[in-house]
């Protein structure tokens, strides 16, 4: 599989990503925010970061960026698409995902091995882990908190769109936990935890993040 | 020449982090009586020529699309007279 990252001006999580999917047996393919080409791609990351500096509110600019609207385009029509901590936020600024990410209710940026369970793993980015796995990957950020209103909150908890959910200490405020939700088809999943940090031994916490690039089952959803 | 000026606040039933840090500060400060501080955005918007109907509605989507983000934010427009 071809799985383009974007990189934009302040994403910092672009190579760290790129290598994952690589370990992961795919072909990364690098794709920049200002072209309108994901250079026929199966699927698309965005990665971690502070695009645009964060200015105005985490992703806000990046979503108007020219790549975003083949992204959300292609979105549309099933592609798969991750986004991971800056990248959560960009989606659900551009309306991918529902809800919104603030500032953490403690107010401090948080930077820690983080345990997780996999809620949700009919999605082509989580379909290698059992339902109900846990596992530890590193989260860091500083507007993470995962927000929506009770009836949003409760239809994705119906749907069973939360993909993965915090164990633990809740690192954030997010509301109920959630870590991570994916939209109603499943194709698109926002993550604030890092799983392209934790595909090596050698470096990071370990490598339980690796299942999310070397899935890619697009055939669940041909 | 005209300013259209859109302030953004965090909903009241959304968590304000940056209000409760500055609501923490005052009292440190001297400042009493402080019950609570919401911390928003101000846009100063400059206009070419008159302000219509169509400019205002112009801002409305400015602020919808861009300025606030409708599930977390509030906003509101006005018309500054010239100084």
């Amino acid at each position: 599989m071809r799985i383009g990252v974007v990189t934009f001006p302040g994403s910092l999580d672009d190579v760290d990503a790129r290598r994952a999917v690589r370990i992961g047996g795919n072909e990364a393919v690098p794709l920049w925010h200002g072209d309108h080409d994901l250079k026929s791609v199966d699927a698309v990351i965005l990665p971690g970061g502070f695009s645009y500096g964060d200015y105005l509110r985490c992703g806000a600019i990046s979503r108007f960026a020219p790549v975003m609207t083949e992204v959300v385009e292609a979105a549309g029509r099933g592609l798969p698409v991750l986004g991971i901590c800056n990248g959560f936020q960009i989606l659900c600024e551009s309306h991918l995902l529902p809800g919104a990410l603030i500032r953490n209710d403690h107010r401090k940026f948080v930077c820690r091995d983080q345990r997780l369970r996999i809620e949700n793993n009919r999605t082509p980015w989580t379909a290698a882990y059992e339902a109900g796995s846990e596992i530890t990957i590193v989260l860091k950020n500083g507007e993470g908190g995962f927000v929506a209103d009770e009836p949003t909150l409760d239809r994705i908890e119906g749907e069973g769109r939360v993909v993965a959910r915090y164990l633990q200490d809740n690192p954030n405020g997010s509301l109920r936990d959630i870590a991570g939700i994916c939209n109603e088809r499943g194709n698109v999943v926002g993550l604030m935890p890092h799983p392209e940090h934790a595909v090596e031994q050698l470096t990071g916490s370990g490598t339980d993040g690796l299942g999310f690039f070397t899935t890619l089952a697009s055939e669940v959803f041909q | 020449m005209a300013r259209v000026v859109v302030d953004v606040m965090p909903k009241p039933e959304i968590l304000d982090p940056q209000g409760k840090a500055v609501q923490g500060a005052l009292p440190r400060l001297g400042f009493s009586g402080v019950t609570d501080v919401r911390q928003g955005k101000r846009f100063e918007i400059e206009i070419e020529g008159d302000v219509t109907d169509d400019v205002l509605a112009e801002v409305h989507k400015m602020a919808e699309t861009l300025l606030s983000n409708p599930v977390i934010e509030n906003y509101s427009v006005h018309v500054e007279g010239p100084e």
